[in-house]
């Protein structure tokens, strides 16, 4: 069958039966990363700096290791030297080296008998500090005389004379920037703020990690990918990764925060240190906020030149962003690809710096650098449709990217589906409602890649006509059934009769984690081709049984039948006979795939919100929110509403009230949900959504990620309907009732 | 430290622990009674994934030591099904997608059923308020609200 | 950590007085709770008052007033319709603190005795002019709400003195009480500004009236001038722009992580006006 040959008409994919890990995760019976415990366990505990900058000066755990139940401390001291590049700076994450570089930074840990136990002798472990000027800031880090974090940290990119927190540069562009913004009618620029926020997955990193002074080690782990934990533990602790054997939990969350590791080498130094005795670790709250992986604070100027039907003529972004103290972790190579991506614009200048900050260490947030990129890009659109008089949609049809356009940052189109999205948030009725006094709406799009990357699949026929599918990407929102959903549709059996098993590294070949919206897309493809294998080895069966030949087989709803006339007159022959008997007719049937795919196809999509902010408090109420994104062909459509449902939660929060709050001592004042204000259920109203296909050409379903795009629009969506509801321009996140109460005032 | 001995019953069972006056009843629950379905995502009573009830009232059970269960009646997730019966809540909310990761969800099973006992028949926005301790991250709680509305609605009609 | 349970509060106060280290009272636990495992404060001494008889009641007195046991949760008190009834204010504010699980614990006498500015509960009671028993190592007193806060995290209560109980006065006819908050969401903060009214009306006519405001100085504020801005009017646009420029001038906000000193100063005055319009409308005429 070819891939091109599958179309609509499906019997499992489009459908919404219930998951197959529902049940577990409605009793309580689903294991989490901290619901994992071994005999003779110890538990962890993490010493961390109350310094944004500070030379260690000194580490002395002698009371802590006094104290009855402590079994081990480590410290840098105990980890292998000689590491370079991103391998360094995990390690300098993991343990604080000669400098302190953030608020929260791990300097120690102790494993002993008890939780309770290990954090007293956590207080009890002296550290002298030398407290160092810091800098959290973005714009303040890339003054010339800032303190310097890391000194050397300029990579060849950075032209000479930069200062010395810059790690990168990056520009690129195409056409003649001088010329098409002279070719416009009006031509604005205005600067943009974002603030770093966190992935706010509701549990905490945990982790228990047993490994014995022979580098033999194992690891329960809360992960998007058990074999970034594996690779990365392992460099930092130099250990051979083939003697690491980890195994995901149940997930709670990730969104891009989990595909890296934080504390995860503490527990098996901790182990090692102790005898090979399993250590559990597992973060508090202020930890994970203060020491795990937020997004960057950005610092961005938006230059767009329109003519007076809409036409965008000429565009330049400069995107300065702060990732924390290592470079590499900022996402600003990203942000500048993903600017002006839903645009078709002929003029354009790019330009990146990646800043270097006394911040926590950034890791991957739900289309990493896209929303921040949105949020200057869509709101500068909507200023000048604003000031044109213009439609936001009509002005994005006229302007957007289809099919053969090529893309502002540089490969040709295939079939993509955002005038697709942007046609159908036009006939939304949400688009038609009319608005009261202190009502606004906003529209904006958003864009993501979409992501292949290294995958290993194996599928293997059960005896009883049934099949196991083990894939190396974790369930974070419901993988589990659109590949169910997708097996039973390849093999023409019911959906029931799939299991699919999420394996530990031992399992399969390398997988990169579920990350870049690529567990539906690759963990899909390559169950397909896996599938295929198992197909062609049951055809083959029968062909045995038939003595045919096997070409003259075919495979078609669960069951091997003759090709045609020609081939002779066979009784199909279904899945469940063929397995019955594989023992005796040339032993088990399975099928195993691994490649890195590539044909992800990017994801657009389009919102639009209705506020009411009230004038005297700034208070900003959303009363409608539409999504409208395309997902190739949408495997379970309940799942993939929930990726936009939440995608857009998660981007409301950005916009309105969530931000990363650090005091003048560098200090982090809100880790704590009661501060850090994610969006409560009282908050929202319901989110509507509309799933656009456009079939993705590079997959057998058609299917695209769908997991990160709804986190773009948002920010832009929200300021554009504030700017509505009340005339003022928010041009800083987040947009909280000072900042808008503030900005109303402003405009008189 | 010296620990105290507690007896408590959990889902209709007499059960017994040594509690350390520091640790929380989550903390009991979950390391010595072995009932890991309520989960700790904040341990400051902003997250709602350790609800439980106590004596009848909802309570994040982060927010209660221990050694105050003497002597109380608590019910947690591993409880809500009975003899391998469903609660509709549990029924919906796998029906409804009303979870993504899972994480927050025993919480949200055990909010919202306290909800319904006392409200059989509540607004969207009685929902909202009610549920606004029980932070999910994952859906934008459209799919929970609805969940717990279809849910009401199907205890409504049955009784 | 000891934590003792007592069964009488003389039990606990001589508990108390005899401690020598960090000593903490236990009701609801809301904040000890979150104290304690942030490492902020863990006591050496946890008296949980909670098995003392008649901390769990909610009594009406002869005078037709109200006596709250110091066990008494959100929840129980907002289930009690007589007292909603008289006091809907008091009970408002103590149901904006945290989430229905925290309703399930948390207690008035906590809110209070956490000496936070922003306590939701504390400004209702100040304005209904409510009284705390205290009781100690030397007796028993009796004293006004307001004059426990001394500032953020502190109370003016001696060390071994434990609040037994706390009063609400009659509530008497055409009166009414509101508590108004803001917050940046819609739930699940804390009160960046606070404001409550009580009021006794007489036909259209304010009588008399006591304006509370929290967050807006280190202690929640009794605000002479915001009474006498509506007491004598009919609430009509006059007074209530001179509620909210008394609102205003009173506030000595500082600007931190949950709101800017403008934004405090400004909202205060708009929360006095709208509190009062809701008191006023629940006293009736």
């Amino acid at each position: 069958m070819a891939k091109d040959e599958i179309t609509k008409g499906y019997t499992w994919i489009g459908t919404t039966p219930d998951r197959p890990d529902g049940l577990d995760k409605v009793t309580g019976r689903a294991r989490y990363g901290a619901d994992f415990s071994l005999p003779n366990m110890l538990h962890g505990a993490v010493v961390r700096s109350p310094h944004a900058h500070a030379r260690i000066v000194k580490i002395d755990a002698t009371k802590a290791l006094a104290l009855t139940g402590v079994k081990a401390v480590v410290t840098r001291a105990d980890l292998p030297t000689g590491l370079t590049g991103e391998d360094l700076y995990l390690q300098e994450n993991t343990l604080a080296g000669e400098k302190a570089l953030y608020d929260g930074h791990a300097v120690a840990a102790v494993a002993a008998t008890t939780a309770l136990i290990a954090q007293d002798a956590a207080k009890l472990i002296e550290v002298e500090y030398e407290v160092l000027p810091h800098v959290t800031d973005v714009d303040e880090a890339m003054k010339p005389d800032a303190p310097v974090i890391l000194p050397g940290c300029a990579d060849h990119s950075v032209p000479e004379g930069s200062a010395p927190n810059v790690a990168r540069y990056i520009d690129f562009g195409r056409g003649d920037l001088d010329a098409g913004f002279a070719e416009a009618d009006v031509v604005r620029s205005a600067h943009y703020t974002t603030e770093a926020t966190h992935q706010g997955y509701i549990e905490p990193h945990a982790a228990v990690g047993q490994m014995g002074a022979d580098g033999k080690g194992e690891m329960w782990v809360c992960t998007q990918g058990q074999w970034y934990i594996r690779k990365m533990c392992s460099a930092v602790l130099g250990t051979d990764p083939a003697q690491l054997r980890v195994t995901p939990s149940e997930i709670g969350g990730g969104f891009g925060g989990k595909t890296t590791i934080f504390m995860e080498p503490l527990p098996l130094a901790l182990s090692k240190k102790a005898g090979g005795r399993p250590v559990k670790m597992v973060m508090t709250r202020a930890e994970v906020l203060r020491a795990t992986g937020p997004t960057a604070s950005a610092s961005m100027d938006v230059k767009m030149g329109m003519k007076k039907d809409g036409t965008i003529t000429a565009a330049r972004v400069d995107f300065r962003m702060q990732g924390g103290p290592f470079p590499g972790a900022s996402p600003v190579g990203e942000a500048l690809s993903c600017a002006f991506a839903c645009y078709d614009i002929p003029n354009l200048g790019h330009h990146g710096w990646e800043v270097l900050a006394n911040r926590p260490k950034c890791a991957a947030y739900r289309a990493p650098g896209s929303p921040m990129a949105a949020y200057a890009v869509e709101s500068m659109v909507d200023e000048l449709c604003r000031e044109l008089g213009l439609d936001p949609i009509e002005v994005r049809l006229k302007n957007g990217v289809k099919e053969g356009t090529r893309a502002s940052f540089g490969p040709k189109y295939k079939r993509i589906g955002l005038v697709e999205t942007l046609e159908a948030a036009k006939a939304h009725p949400n688009y038609a409602v009319e608005l009261g006094p202190n009502q606004g709406r906003g529209v904006a799009s958003g864009f993501w890649f979409n992501h292949g990357g290294e995958t290993s699949v194996s599928m293997a026929i059960t005896e009883d006509g049934t099949a196991q599918v083990s894939v190396g990407t974790p369930d974070i929102g419901g993988s589990r059934a659109s590949i169910a959903l997708m097996a039973a549709e390849t093999l023409g059996i019911p959906y029931e009769n799939v299991r699919v098993n999420i394996v530990e590294t031992g399992a399969l070949g390398v997988n990169e984690p579920t990350h870049g919206s690529r567990a539906t897309f690759a963990s899909g493809k390559a169950m397909w081709e896996a599938a295929q294998g198992a197909i062609k080895e049951m055809c083959k069966r029968a062909a045995q049984k038939w003595d045919i030949d096997p070409e003259a087989v075919t495979w078609k709803d669960g069951a091997a039948h003759p090709a045609g006339e020609n081939a002779g007159k066979f009784e199909p022959m279904t899945i469940k006979e063929i397995a019955a008997e594989m023992g005796k007719t040339g032993g088990p049937i399975s099928g195993h795939h691994e490649s890195t795919p590539s044909g992800a196809g990017p994801s657009f999509g389009t919102h639009v919100v209705d506020v009411e902010v009230d004038p005297e408090t700034g208070h900003t109420k959303v009363l409608r929110y539409l999504v409208v994104q395309d997902a190739g062909t949408a495997i379970h459509p309940a799942y993939v509403e929930g990726q936009y449902q939440g995608g857009a939660a998660q981007g409301i929060g950005w916009a309105l009230n969530e931000a990363y709050i650090y005091g003048q001592d560098g200090r982090l004042q809100n880790p704590i949900f009661l501060d850090y204000r994610m969006p409560v259920a009282s908050d929202l109203p319901m989110i509507d959504t509309v799933i656009v296909e456009v079939p993705n050409p590079g997959h057998p379903f058609g299917v695209r990620g769908v997991g990160e795009t709804g986190i773009t629009p948002p920010l832009p969506a929200l300021a554009n309907a504030i700017h509505a509801a009340t005339g003022a321009r928010l041009r800083k996140l987040p947009m909280n009732p000072p900042a808008v109460l503030a900005a109303i005032r402003a405009k008189g | 430290m010296s620990r105290i001995h507690v007896t408590a019953n959990v889902n209709g069972d007499e059960v017994e622990f040594l509690a350390d006056p520091r640790e929380t009843l989550l903390d009991c629950l979950r390391d010595h009674l072995g009932l890991t379905g309520s989960k700790e995502g904040c341990g400051t009573g902003d997250c709602g994934a350790c609800s439980v009830t106590l004596n009848g009232r909802l309570v994040s059970s982060c927010l209660v030591l221990g050694v105050e269960a003497q002597g109380a009646e608590i019910a947690t997730i591993e409880g809500m099904a009975k003899d391998g019966d469903l609660h509709p809540l549990q029924r919906k909310f796998v029906e409804h997608a009303a979870l993504q990761c899972g994480f927050c969800t025993p919480g949200f099973l055990v909010a919202a059923k306290a909800l319904l006992e006392r409200n059989p028949d509540p607004t969207e926005t009685e929902i909202r308020f009610w549920l606004a301790g029980n932070l999910c991250r994952c859906t934008g709680y459209d799919k929970i609200i609805r969940a717990v509305q279809d849910a009401a609605a199907e205890m409504r009609g049955a009784a | 950590m000891r934590y003792h349970a007592p069964a009488t509060f003389e039990e606990a106060v001589s508990i108390a007085a005899g401690a020598s280290g960090v000593t903490r009272f236990l009701a609801g636990g809301t904040d000890v709770l979150v104290q304690l495992r942030s490492g902020l404060v863990t006591p050496d001494d946890l008296i949980d008052l909670k098995k003392i008889p008649g901390t769990g009641d909610i009594t009406r007195l002869e005078d037709g007033g109200w006596r709250i046991g110091v066990a008494v949760s959100g929840a129980e008190l907002g289930a009690h319709q007589a007292l909603v009834a008289d006091w809907p204010g008091v009970v408002e504010g103590m149901e904006l603190v945290g989430s229905t699980q925290v309703q399930g614990r948390a207690t008035l006498t906590g809110n209070l005795c956490n000496g936070s500015p922003a306590a939701d509960s504390v400004p209702g009671l100040v304005a209904a002019g409510a009284n705390v028993t205290v009781q100690g190592p030397k007796g028993t007193r009796d004293i006004a709400v307001e004059a426990i806060p001394a500032g953020p995290g502190k109370t003016t209560l001696a060390p071994g003195e434990i609040i037994t109980a706390i009063t609400l006065p009659p509530r008497g006819k055409h009166a009414g009480d509101a508590y108004l908050r803001f917050i940046p969401r819609t739930e699940m903060d804390i009160a960046v500004v606070g404001c409550a009214v009580s009021l006794v009306r007489d036909g259209d006519r304010v009588v008399s009236a006591r304006v509370a405001l929290g967050a807006v100085a280190p202690t929640v504020l009794l605000v002479d001038a915001c009474a006498k801005a509506i007491e004598g009017t009919t609430l009509d646009e006059a007074a209530l722009a001179a509620l909210t420029r008394a609102a205003e001038a009173a506030a000595k906000p500082i600007s931190d992580k949950r709101g800017t000193k403008e934004f405090r100063i400004e909202v205060a005055g708009v929360l006095a006006r709208r509190a009062a319009v809701i008191a006023y409308e629940r006293a009736g005429k």
